[in-house]
């Protein structure tokens, strides 16, 4: 039993690529107080909105797989803030009152 | 992230090879570090020595860089293994306690009465003898070695295998008397000091255990403190 979960991701993403789907990886960069997944948790997310893993207990998913799409679209890279002091609070915050910063990219 | 870098880091995951990525969060901008290869990255020192502190520490984390910016260093460690010797009373508690603490165990014991599947459901068992089967497990910093059986035939030749690798714990079961005179068998094989001090024994943190269960317990708390604190002293 191990508790590899960030791996999945990275070998779904593999996959997904291999199979043509266009994919964006959003990882976890920085947390403050509580926050309900660590550094380094990791969603992959298709070009269809599907996605694995998970970057919160499920407070964010939403939002961050709304901007995965434009980042598949873009190719930019970009970071997103969630917490209870961001504009987004009424919309996606966290319940625990922690903040999670997600750094999002497409995989080429 | 670049197609080689996502199937470089599976590869290095899949050879046990730890690792550390280092993204540039405003451009995007990936470098793999590989800790047996610090001049590959091409990454100035003070990051390479952060990457090496962030595998030590196995934990992620970001970094500002000299031009304002962060960066982020993720850390890919090979998983945690434990590599117990004596399919004994306490390894069925030990085994499933490592499991759940995230460890691959491998349970070896040669005595095919003891190394039953009845007795270790869903753990894997190598009958092979101590030795042959401790270097084909090849023990490396993220591996623990436990040797259980009380038998020198069995512990030793198991403990002469780890003492030469880098394993992160090392710890054999037995009273002062029987570790005394375990060191000096092994002192005698030509172990210096050093090595032998690496030897946890007796072993496990001092709570008073008495049932393999509390004894199991003993055993990964003091497995833990040497994998997130290893320059604290001794816990004993």
């Amino acid at each position: 039993m191990t508790t590899s979960h960030s791996d999945d991701v990275l070998e779904t993403a593999a996959r997904w690529r291999k199979e043509g789907r266009a994919a964006a990886l959003a990882t976890v960069v920085e947390t403050w107080g509580s926050s309900p997944r660590p550094v380094g948790s990791q969603l992959v997310v298709g070009g269809d909105g599907s996605f694995i893993g998970s970057v919160s207990g499920g407070c964010i998913e939403g939002a961050v797989v709304r901007a995965a799409l434009e980042v598949i679209e873009s190719g930019r890279p970009r970071r997103l803030d969630f917490g209870v002091t961001d504009e987004l609070a009424w919309e996606v915050g966290l319940a625990c009152g922690g903040r999670v910063q997600v750094f999002v990219e497409r995989l080429e | 992230m670049r197609r080689e870098t996502l199937h470089a880091i599976l590869a290095a995951r899949e050879a046990k090879r730890p690792a550390v990525l280092v993204s540039e969060l405003d451009s995007g901008v990936q470098r793999l570090f590989y800790a047996d290869a610090p001049d590959v990255s091409e990454l100035d020192p003070t990051v390479r020595a952060a990457c090496l502190e962030a595998l030590r520490a196995d934990r992620s984390r970001t970094l500002a860089d000299e031009g304002g910016g962060s960066l982020f260093l993720q850390v890919f460690n090979p998983p945690l293994r434990m590599v117990i010797v004596g399919a004994v009373h306490i390894t069925q508690a030990l085994a499933p306690m490592a499991a759940l603490l995230g460890y691959e165990v491998t349970v070896v014991d040669p005595r095919r009465a003891f190394a039953t599947d009845e007795r270790f459901p869903g753990v894997a068992v190598d009958t092979d003898w101590p030795d042959d089967a401790l270097r084909r497990l090849s023990p490396d910093r993220r591996t623990a070695v436990v040797t259980l059986t009380h038998d020198p035939k069995l512990d030793d030749p198991a403990l002469e295998v780890a003492l030469s690798s880098d394993a992160f714990y090392i710890g054999s079961l037995g009273s002062r008397r029987t570790h005394a005179a375990r060191v000096e068998r092994l002192r005698a094989r030509g172990f210096d000091e050093p090595a032998l001090a690496r030897i946890h024994g007796p072993i496990g943190l001092t709570i008073g255990a008495k049932s393999p269960a509390e004894i199991a317990t003993a055993v990964t708390a003091e497995i833990t403190a040497r994998l997130r604190e290893p320059a604290a002293g001794q816990t004993r």
